[in-house]
């Protein structure tokens, strides 16, 4: 059980680093999304299952569609 | 240069913040009986009760089998009145600078096969959503991630579908009634308990769905008002300035 | 130790808020510091071989040991509220990006040496 957690938080600890160095914002907002998911996991192991619900569904959905949106107003129409 | 001076002081405020957490007992070594969450979990933090059984204890202080949900809705209740109006402050933040009346046009048409997949997958995600906020105090869930569900729902058929708006006046209206009907439930518990929000309706055994007084009520409640607020957030981005 | 990730995640996060020129990544940095903070909270409430915080049906609940569910119904309402922040952040940056023309510290017209 340690080595899975150990696992699991590097690979978070990498992700963020990701999502802050890169170039494109498209990048850095998937990064975002993939150190959400990491921590639901992380909670299941904590044995919390209502906050790992909420976070996976706000995490996953509402926070990369609120980002790619607001990112779609502001270059007029680079994305679909 | 800049970056050597955050990375210094970002490893500077780590390390001050490990030298303060060895006041914390070690990782998973705590003794519950020396916090206040004992007396939560054994339901008697006013009155004196044996042990809480599934299926058998009846009328107890709190009757519902979630204990994040009785220390949600029945024992800090008041926290949750204010952090609804915090969600409801930033709603109306959002719909005071953004908001206009004709929606935003991509260049690309949408696929059949998300159009026609898309209608059909709506609605089962909207009762899962009702589900979960329905079934707050059997099951893990509540009002805050089915809210969140059905907002996820919407924001699906806002994708989906070119022509698909929801009218801004429908939303805000159910939104302001379902927190005033929160204040009213808090002040029938004041007329007839004494104390605002106090759990009035009985509560029956643990484990059963027509269960633990008031707390399912208020979690629809707070479901149906995170949902709207989520959705007319989702809503207000959408929108441009225009007329139809 | 979970301790451990977590103050590195809200030390990656401080990094990124004083490092970038940019105003998005700043707003992406500040959710990083708000999920580590999450994590944070939670793992100061775990028991060993403690069970989640639901009573079922064989449970008799003075041998049986429980999570402590005081943490976990803190964070449940922080998430929702950060999603509200973030989208209020998210709009405050369309509106400078209206005036402004674009989004970098730098920049921007009418910000003078």
């Amino acid at each position: 059980m340690n080595i899975v957690i150990l696992v699991f938080g590097v690979m978070m600890l990498v992700a963020a680093v990701f999502s802050i160095e890169t170039k494109r914002i498209i990048d850095s907002v998937i990064g975002l999304s993939v150190v959400s998911l990491l921590s639901v996991l992380l909670f299941v192991f904590m044995k919390a299952p209502d906050v790992a619900i909420t976070e996976a569904s706000i995490g996953a959905g509402l926070v990369t569609a609120v980002f790619l949106i607001s990112l779609f107003r502001m270059r007029g129409g680079d994305e679909s | 240069m800049r970056r050597f001076f955050s990375a210094l002081l970002a490893v500077l405020f780590v390390y001050i913040i490990f030298q303060f957490i060895q006041v914390l007992p070690d990782y998973g070594k705590v003794d519950l009986s020396k916090r206040v969450s004992e007396r939560f979990v054994l339901k008697n933090v006013s009155e004196e009760n044996g042990k809480v059984v599934f299926g058998k204890s009846r009328n107890l202080e709190d009757g519902s089998a979630n204990i994040v949900t009785s220390v949600v809705v029945n024992y800090r209740s008041f926290d949750t009145l204010g952090e609804v109006t915090v969600l409801f402050v930033s709603a109306l933040g959002v719909g005071l600078y953004l908001g206009g009346f004709k929606k935003l046009s991509c260049k690309i048409r949408v696929n059949n096969i998300l159009h026609i997949g898309g209608g059909i997958v709506f609605p089962l995600i909207m009762l899962f959503g009702a589900y979960i906020f329905t079934h707050g105090h059997l099951t893990p869930g509540g009002g805050f991630p089915g809210g969140t569900v059905i907002a996820v729902s919407v924001l699906l058929l806002y994708i989906s579908d070119e022509k698909f708006t929801v009218s801004r006046e429908k939303s805000k209206l159910l939104e302001g009634t379902m927190g005033s009907l929160y204040v009213i439930v808090g002040i029938l518990g004041l007329m007839i308990g004494g104390f605002f929000l106090f759990n009035f309706m009985p509560t029956g055994t643990v484990g059963k769905f027509f269960s633990s007084g008031v707390i399912p009520i208020v979690y629809s409640i707070i479901g149906l008002k995170v949902g709207s607020e989520l959705s007319g957030i989702v809503t207000d981005l959408f929108m441009e300035e225009g007329w139809k | 130790m979970i301790y451990t990730f977590a103050i590195l995640l809200m030390g990656i996060g401080m990094y990124g808020l004083i490092s970038q020129k940019n105003l998005f990544k700043q707003l992406i940095s500040l959710t990083i510091v708000d999920t580590a903070v999450n994590i944070f909270i939670i793992a100061v409430g775990y028991v060993e071989e403690g069970k989640a915080p639901i009573y079922f049906k064989g449970a008799v609940d003075s041998s049986v040991r429980f999570v402590d569910p005081l943490p976990q119904a803190l964070v449940l309402t922080a998430i929702v509220i950060g999603l509200g922040i973030l989208a209020l952040g998210a709009v405050l940056l369309i509106k400078i990006n209206e005036k402004h023309g674009n989004l970098d510290v730098e920049k921007m017209r009418g910000v003078e040496e």
